[in-house]
């Protein structure tokens, strides 16, 4: 990954926020909505179970200190939960307000509220048990490892969280559409399980190959010498190729590295006609990024239809409303140069067949269909491929479908020393299904340490 | 279509609805208005030498993000000369003639001073006399308003001495800061009342500022208690008024007063026997237009029922009323809850366990605190669309977040029913007992 240059720019004005703050008056209100439902089911809807209840009737009570620490409690990364989450397909979504034919309650904007608070006051977690002697490495710098730090430091155990990023948070910081995350509030949430006692080492953790600690490498071996137990928070490896001839081309930017680029280049420019192939959430960010950054036509092409598009219905239709055009039913062929950069994408149309064993229906190429579309950006968003397989040769960690397999309640993964979260284990989900999944993995880690240190 | 004149104790308005003695009814020109909206009638603000107020005068409690479900008052009577109030008097009545305007009165307990005010106002031109004997705050340190009505000889004397004077109908407003209204509303009879008012204000601190720890209302760092009002005082002003309505010693004509804002509240009044209805604190809150929807409001309800007068269904609940050993105890209800309502909160499941009888269940028989376990202890993950089994669609209960009443041990307490947020989910049906009706009084009776 390049270095990004520094600072990072303020996009405040290009990007206002999706879901803006709830002013206090209006938090009051929507907090006194809520019906503080017993066992409710937002909270069990939450994968990191947040009190809903109790932090919302916080909110009502005046209570705001005890609200933000309700959440934090639950989930160290409340504030990016607050701002990310899909809270309708999680929280709002299993509101029992649904059935009463009522607006859900606004949940994710609750939280922001006492995040804000939180964040504005500087106010300090209260502080961790002095560290023990067992220590814990957490390898990459995202929301599993960041939770899974956390959760470890709180109960006495030692942390260091190794990063191959310039600034930690992982996707978090380099990832997230802006509308929806800054990376400011990223990195204040980095601070924050800094103050916790985690350390933070900038470096590339990888195979017995590794160039050593000069290199700002660390190989396996040295990390278990140094630590007792270590915690896969890696994420996923680079975007998938499109595998067709041009994705070499100046002018194609993959949809990660696209949001990254504008995120921490001052500078960057978009194309004014840009080409985004994809039906993902990812593909959807980087359309609404590029519009917002000043493209007059921003073109999606997905191979399937609407329907079968994995993206959320709500991402598609606020998408809609940003200007994106959407198109249905192609493939790309390749991507054509003029002047030594991407000029147009070729493209064929499809055809749906039946829904095959797995429900899938397959997309195949109408022949003599071709046509092209003119452009001078391409962003393929086709997903993120597996980067674990290291792991896999010399640990033999293993793998499920080029995922990390892991036992789910406790995160463990088939080596003893070794246990797993967030995109590495469930193939690229949310930042609160990470954070669950650090969480989760901290408490069995603790149980293996205590019982190592009782025994 | 519903006549809503009415003649109280000699007292006649267009409609039951009077503005009560308060800051609503201040001056001349604000009733005048006041009467433009609508108000039957008209409480002048309480006469008597003009006092000094203190800033600030109210406090108030929110509810549940709700301004002003109870509003306190430490604001005294009217701070304008005797003269210029008696003026607007007799302006107001000669351009308003068929409304109801009441001169509210307060002197010093002096039996000249009296017969010298009642002949004044009344020369003014006032409809009838109320007599404020409830004023919880201020005057009753000096020896009036409350301080009158919490002793029944104090009230019965001043009541003599206005009556020996008065031409018009004098009705006695009654405080609820005593013992036993009843003393007080038979002494106000003795007295040769025309009519009773009920209820004053009642005392009250509302609450500490938690910055400063000084009470509100602040005056200068420092409060003293006033008189409560609004909403929620509605239910101690409805017993009240019950009392004194269903004693045989009392058998006066009464105006109800309290927690009065719309018509539903007034209706009620009048079901326990009021004749007409005071509102203060809802005028003060949203102004003199909220009598619309009173007449409206009470004009339907009035012809739904087939109830053509006021006087129709005046009492009518009065005999519904009773001493708790005269209630069958052999009546049965239970709860039933619908399941196709139901939308899963589970309230009434963990009011039934902590505050009452641990008769509705989740889950079979697990304890509340198992329940949460069990969800805090599942492996939830954000669903992808297209790829994760679909959820319940929004606005499906799962069917075990839907309570089960076990019948048998059900008490019938209502509890669940007030809890639940759903308008007839929760029912409440009568059971055969297989008994005859026994209250506790038979039962006692019969030993």
């Amino acid at each position: 990954m390049s270095q990004p240059a520094l600072p990072v720019p303020d996009n405040r004005e290009r990007f206002p926020e999706l879901h803006p703050a709830l002013d206090t008056n209006a938090a009051l209100a929507e907090a006194n909505r809520c019906l503080f439902c017993f066992d409710a089911p937002c909270t069990a809807a939450c994968p990191t179970h947040i009190d809903v209840p109790r932090f919302i009737k916080k909110i009502a009570s005046g209570n705001l200190r005890g609200s933000a620490l309700t959440i934090l409690d639950a989930n160290i990364l409340g504030l990016s939960c607050s701002r990310v989450c899909p809270v309708d397909v999680l929280c709002e979504g299993a509101c029992v307000m649904h059935g009463y034919n009522q607006r859900p309650i606004e949940i994710g904007r609750l939280q922001r509220h006492a995040m804000d608070y939180f964040y504005a006051r500087v106010t300090v977690l209260p502080a961790c048990p002095p560290r023990l002697a067992r220590a814990v490495a957490c390898v990459g710098g995202g929301p599993a490892s960041l939770a899974c730090a956390a959760e470890l430091r709180r109960r006495g155990y030692a942390v260091t969280i190794f990063d191959n990023r310039p600034l930690p948070g992982g996707l978090n910081t380099y990832g997230i559409a802006e509308y929806k995350l800054r990376p400011a509030d990223s990195l204040r949430e980095v601070e924050m399980v800094r103050s916790l006692g985690v350390e933070f080492r900038q470096a590339e953790v990888g195979g017995a190959a590794a160039g050593g600690p000069e290199a700002g490498n660390v190989s396996l071996d040295q990390l278990e010498k140094e630590f007792d137990l270590i915690f896969l928070g890696a994420g996923l490896g680079a975007m998938e190729r499109l595998g067709i001839p041009g994705e070499q081309l100046p002018g194609v930017i993959g949809a990660l590295q696209f949001i990254e680029r504008y995120k921490t280049f001052p500078g960057f420019q978009v194309g004014r006609r840009v080409v985004v192939i994809g039906g993902g959430n990812t593909a959807i960010d980087a359309a609404n990024a590029a519009r917002r950054l000043g493209a007059e036509e921003v073109h999606l092409f997905y191979r399937r239809t609407e329907k079968e598009m994995p993206a959320f219905p709500f991402e598609y239709h606020h998408s809609k409303v940003e200007g994106v055009r959407f198109h249905w039913l192609a493939q790309p062929l390749e991507i054509v140069a003029r002047d030594g950069r991407a000029a147009a994408v070729k493209f064929a149309e499809t055809r749906l067949e039946e829904p095959d064993a797995s429900g899938r229906r397959r997309a195949t190429l109408v022949p003599g269909s071709h046509f092209e579309v003119a452009c001078d950006m391409v962003i393929p968003a086709l997903g993120q491929s597996r980067f674990i397989a290291v792991l896999h040769q010399s640990r033999s960690i293993e793998l499920n479908g080029g995922s990390v397999a892991i036992d789910r309640p406790t995160g463990r993964t088939t080596s003893p020393r070794y246990y797993a979260g967030g995109d590495c284990v469930n193939g690229g989900r949310e930042v609160v299904d990470a954070v669950a999944d650090g969480k989760r993995a901290a408490l069995a880690m603790a149980r293996q340490l205590e019982g190592a240190t009782n025994g | 279509m519903a006549d809503l004149t009415t003649n109280f104790a000699g007292i006649r308005s267009p409609n039951p609805f009077w503005l009560a003695s308060g800051p609503p009814t201040n001056s001349g020109e604000q009733i005048m208005r006041a009467f433009d909206k609508g108000w039957g009638g008209a409480v002048w603000k309480t006469i008597g030498d003009p006092i000094v107020n203190t800033s600030s005068r109210y406090s108030s409690i929110d509810w549940n993000g709700q301004r002003m479900m109870g509003l306190n008052n430490i604001e005294l009577i009217s701070d304008r000369p005797i003269a210029v109030n008696l003026r607007e008097i007799t302006e107001v009545k000669k351009r308003y003639p068929a409304h109801a305007v009441v001169a509210s009165l307060m002197v010093e307990s002096k039996r000249e001073t009296w017969h010298g005010i009642v002949k004044r106002t009344e020369d003014a031109g006032s409809d009838g006399l109320e007599l404020n004997f409830g004023c919880p705050h201020g005057m009753s340190e000096r020896g009036m308003g409350a301080a009158v009505g919490q002793v029944p000889e104090y009230a019965c004397m001043i009541t003599e001495w206005v009556k020996e004077v008065a031409r018009t109908p004098v009705i006695v407003k009654l405080t609820p800061n005593i013992t036993d209204i009843r003393a007080v509303a038979r002494a106000a009879r003795r007295g040769h009342a025309d009519a009773l008012s009920a209820i004053n204000t009642i005392n009250s601190i509302t609450g500490i500022d938690l910055d400063s720890l000084t009470p509100r209302p602040n005056v200068g760092g420092r409060s003293a208690h006033g008189g409560y009002c609004g909403p929620a005082v509605k239910p101690i002003a409805l017993h009240v008024v019950q009392q004194i309505a269903s004693d045989p010693e009392v058998g006066l004509p009464i105006s109800g007063i309290g927690g009065i804002s719309g018509w539903r509240e007034a209706a009620e009044f009048m079901l326990l026997g009021c004749g007409t209805v005071q509102v203060c604190t809802a005028a003060m809150r949203y102004g003199y237009r909220i009598v619309e929807d009173m007449i409206d409001g009470l004009s339907n309800w009035m012809d739904e029922k087939g109830f053509r007068t006021i006087d129709d269904f005046r009492g009518l609940s009065l005999p519904k009323v009773t001493d708790w050993q005269h209630l069958d105890l052999n009546f049965r209800i239970v709860a039933r809850i619908n399941r196709d309502t139901c939308i899963g909160c589970d309230l009434c499941y963990i009011a039934c366990w902590d505050g009452a009888h641990q008769c509705i269940h989740l889950d079979g028989h697990a304890l509340p605190a198992a329940l949460e376990a069990a969800s805090r202890a599942r492996i939830s993950t954000t669903p992808i669309a297209k790829l994760d089994a679909a959820a319940l669609p929004h606005g499906v209960t799962p069917p075990i977040r839907i309570p089960r009443v076990d019948e048998e041990e059900c008490v019938g307490c209502n509890l669940c029913w007030l809890v639940c947020p759903v308008e007839n989910c929760i029912t409440m049906e009568q059971v055969d007992t297989g008994k005859p009706p026994e209250s506790w009084a038979m039962r006692t009776a019969s030993q």
